[in-house]
């Protein structure tokens, strides 16, 4: 068989560049500086397998206080995955595998005298798809609070549920049904009442898994503004599959390829002047 | 011919309508490279033409079989005698009954009087008749049938949409009788247990709380006024469910929440069967197991406390039927609990929630709707359960709420007056029937709100 030898064809620079250094196509190494300040979680050549999946591979990262970390890339890449490490959800999954050294604030998450239901009362979780629990609405901001003994009196409760629902923006909308069914709500108010659910924990990081994926943009605006707000006190992880949205709510973007980190650093020099050949063709929408 | 046979010629005959249909569809479009032009497959043509056939044959047949016997009983029996149609309709059907007897072959001809044995050759002569003419016009629609649609066949013939149609009509028939059956066997039950209404006052019966069903059969007879108060039968039914009960829902419901959400999935799967092997035991056998078994056992061990125990109580028998029901309940549990969504226990997890706060807080909560129905289910299963009181809970009708007394149930009660000979317009026999009434509405209520509440539950996740 004849095999034609064709020459890489040359791919047009984005406008906003203006280095003439040759991207990195190489795959095995992470692009940009993976080290922050000030850390909460510290993550070391993470690998997740799913069985004979490999579906994380070599990750190291790490994750600042009080910013928004935004995690990108295509379908399957795995950014899911490697978020579900964090706060161990992977452990509710028989078949994955995890290694690799994550600490949060310098404890190792999978020493065996960390209690994973107190790691995930620190580290919470928003998810892709709104979860409700078939209870009201109250009692659905309520469940970690009183899991958790949080509130001493039922004033305290309610407090908490008022506060929680408020910063998600959720409580001009309720606060007259909070015994309704939280199911009874719309897809956005439900990913609030999500939001509002984990913030009422109390948690030091917040993992959200594309928030905003069912939302208008009017819900999709009061979500982001949530995140700048809640980032004030909250370090905060997002997976997010439109640039656009990790370029407004992002200060650090982590780019995710087939399980590897190709690319990571401050928001404005990825999305301006990426190193990587892939990341650069995700960002310009050549990729896929 | 015989309607076998003819059903089985029938049978061979759409066969070949079938092939006629559908060598016929090809020929129309000059063979296997036509097939394109054809509205439809060769092969739809093939069923068309059988439905074609056979059906309308079918229904010829039916209607004839149906009628047949009534028309030839008219005309034998308008050759009788004189003065044997004068016969009083007691006497007359007895006669009829000697014709039939002979006809089905039951009695040697020889055996009864000469109008008779006459009348039963008249019968069957006619019969023999009647079959020819049965066969001949069967056979013949058939053939006609074919060449009917074997001329109709062109290619723009909507065959595929019209073998549609028939293939509903064949549903719908099929679904008509199952619901005519049911309507059928609820109506003779209501009219029988009206027919005990008529005597009984329904009033007596639903608040008396005295049961003795035995009526005189002489007027002379002593001791059996017939007292037909089912309180105690009710008080029984449900003394005996509630047991049932109370052994079968714990242990089932925490049954399945340790299969569904502990156990490894290797155990899951070789307890399953085991479980569905309890639902698979004949109830007679939980019933001797009742009664030889636990129930000597409980009597043993209240003498030893001091108790005393009758050796048929509504304990045994409500244990062992709670036996019985507990996969019954475990395996709706577990489908109801592996229903629920894997993202709400993620959600609860997330907050910090351990596995049994997950659990009970969420999963339980979520799947609450849907067990409660199964758990519905079961009681009416518990409530219209048989063999095991009939065998372990005795026949006393006390009104009693002590479970280690005997007691006696709706279900024992119906099968107690229809064992043995009975007349059947006494109130004793139709006493059943207006059981079998009140059992009937009871489970029909139960299933109701179950099959609503686990719809309900359905729709909340769909
Ligand atoms: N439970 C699982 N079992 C086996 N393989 C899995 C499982 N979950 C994910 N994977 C595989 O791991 C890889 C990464 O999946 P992951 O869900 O993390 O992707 P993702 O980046 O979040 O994609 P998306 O943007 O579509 O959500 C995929 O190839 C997927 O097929
Ligand atoms: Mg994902």
């Amino acid at each position: 068989m004849e095999r034609v030898q064709t020459e890489p064809v040359a791919i047009p620079k984005p406008a906003a560049r203006t280095s003439q250094v040759l991207l990195v196509t190489d795959r095995d190494k992470t692009v940009g500086t993976i080290t922050v300040p000030d850390p909460v979680f510290k993550c070391r050549d993470v690998n997740v397998h799913y069985g004979d999946k490999h579906a994380i591979k070599n990750v190291s990262i790490e994750i600042a206080r009080n910013q928004v970390l935004a995690m990108i890339g295509p379908s399957g890449c795995g950014k899911s995955t490697f978020l579900r490490c964090l706060n161990r959800m992977n452990d509710t999954i028989p078949s994955a595998v995890v290694t690799g050294s994550i600490t949060l604030d310098d404890q190792d998450i999978h020493d065996k005298r960390q209690d994973v239901v107190q790691l995930r009362a620190r580290v919470g979780m928003v998810f892709q798809k709104p979860n409700p629990f078939p209870k009201s609405i109250y009692e659905n901001v309520a469940y970690g609070p009183r899991i958790h003994g949080l509130a001493g009196d039922r004033v305290e409760l309610d407090e908490i549920v008022h506060t929680s629902l408020q910063r998600a923006g959720l409580w001009e909308e309720v606060k007259d049904r909070l015994n309704q069914p939280g199911t009874s709500l719309s897809g956005g108010q439900q990913q609030r009442l999500c939001i509002a659910r984990t913030i009422a924990v109390n948690p030091e990081v917040i993992l959200m898994d594309e928030p905003c994926s069912a939302l208008d943009p009017i819900a999709t605006a009061r979500i982001e503004d949530l995140m700048e707000e809640l980032r004030q006190s909250y370090a905060i992880c997002i997976v997010t599959h439109s640039m656009q949205q990790a370029a407004r709510v992002s200060q650090r973007t982590a780019y995710f390829h087939l399980g590897d980190l190709i690319e990571v650093g401050e928001t404005d020099r990825i999305f301006t002047n990426p190193r990587h050949k892939l990341t650069e063709d995700y960002i310009t929408g050549r990729f896929g | 011919m015989t309607p076998l046979a003819l059903l089985v010629t029938l049978l061979g005959l759409s066969t070949v309508a079938f092939w006629i249909g559908k060598s016929h569809s090809l020929a129309t479009v000059g063979g296997k490279s036509g097939v394109r032009s054809l509205h439809s497959l060769p092969g739809h043509y093939g069923l068309l033409a059988a439905a074609w056939c056979a059906l309308p044959a079918l229904v010829v047949i039916g209607l004839w079989l149906a009628f047949q016997d009534a028309i030839l009983v008219k005309l034998v029996t308008a050759h009788l005698p004189e003065s044997v149609r004068a016969l009083s309709p007691a006497q007359f059907s007895l006669v009829l009954n000697d014709v039939r007897n002979v006809v089905a072959g039951n009695v040697p001809a020889s055996s009864v009087d000469a109008n008779s044995a006459a009348a039963a050759a008249e019968y069957l002569h006619l019969r023999s008749i009647s079959r020819v003419a049965l066969t001949a016009l069967a056979l013949s629609i058939g053939v006609l049938a074919i060449i009917f649609v074997r001329r109709r066949i062109v290619p723009e013939m909507r065959a595929r949409n019209q073998v549609e149609r028939i293939v509903e009509w064949l549903l719908l028939g099929c679904s008509t009788f199952a619901i005519f059956t049911t309507i059928g066997i609820v109506a003779s039950v209501l009219f029988e247990a009206l027919r005990f209404f008529a005597q009984v006052s329904p009033w007596e019966f639903l608040t008396g709380t005295v049961w003795s069903p035995q009526t005189a059969i002489r007027a002379d007879q002593v001791g059996s006024s017939g007292a037909f108060g089912a309180v105690p039968l009710f008080a029984g039914t449900l003394l005996i469910s509630a047991i049932a009960m109370v052994v079968a829902v714990p242990t089932g419901l925490f049954a399945a929440v340790y299969l569904a959400e502990y156990a490894h999935p290797k155990f899951r799967t070789w307890t399953k069967p085991f479980l569905e092997i309890l639902a698979g035991v004949p109830t007679v056998v939980y019933g001797f197991f009742a009664a030889l078994t636990v129930g000597p056992a409980l009597r043993g061990w209240g003498e030893g406390m001091g108790l005393s125990v009758a050796s048929e109580s509504a304990l045994a028998a409500g244990l062992v039927m709670g036996i019985m029901i507990i996969p019954f309940v475990s395996s709706l549990a577990d489908d109801m609990i592996t229903a629920v969504p894997q993202s709400l226990r993620d959600g609860a997890y997330a907050l910090g929630a351990t596995k049994s706060e997950t659990i009970r807080q969420v999963v339980f909560r979520a799947a609450l709707p849907g067990i409660v129905g199964g758990v519905l289910l079961a009681v009416s299963r518990a409530i219209g359960e048989t063999m095991i009181v009939v065998m372990a809970a005795g026949l006393a009708a006390n009104l009693t709420a002590n479970p280690l007394e005997a007691v006696t149930t709706v279900t024992v009660q119906i099968v107690t007056l229809l064992v043995g000979d009975q007349e059947f317009d006494s109130p004793k026999t139709l006493a059943a029937f207006a059981l079998g009434l009140v059992l009937f509405v009871a489970t029909l209520a139960l299933n109701v709100l179950a099959l609503h509440i686990v719809r309900k539950y359905r729709e909340q996740y769909e």
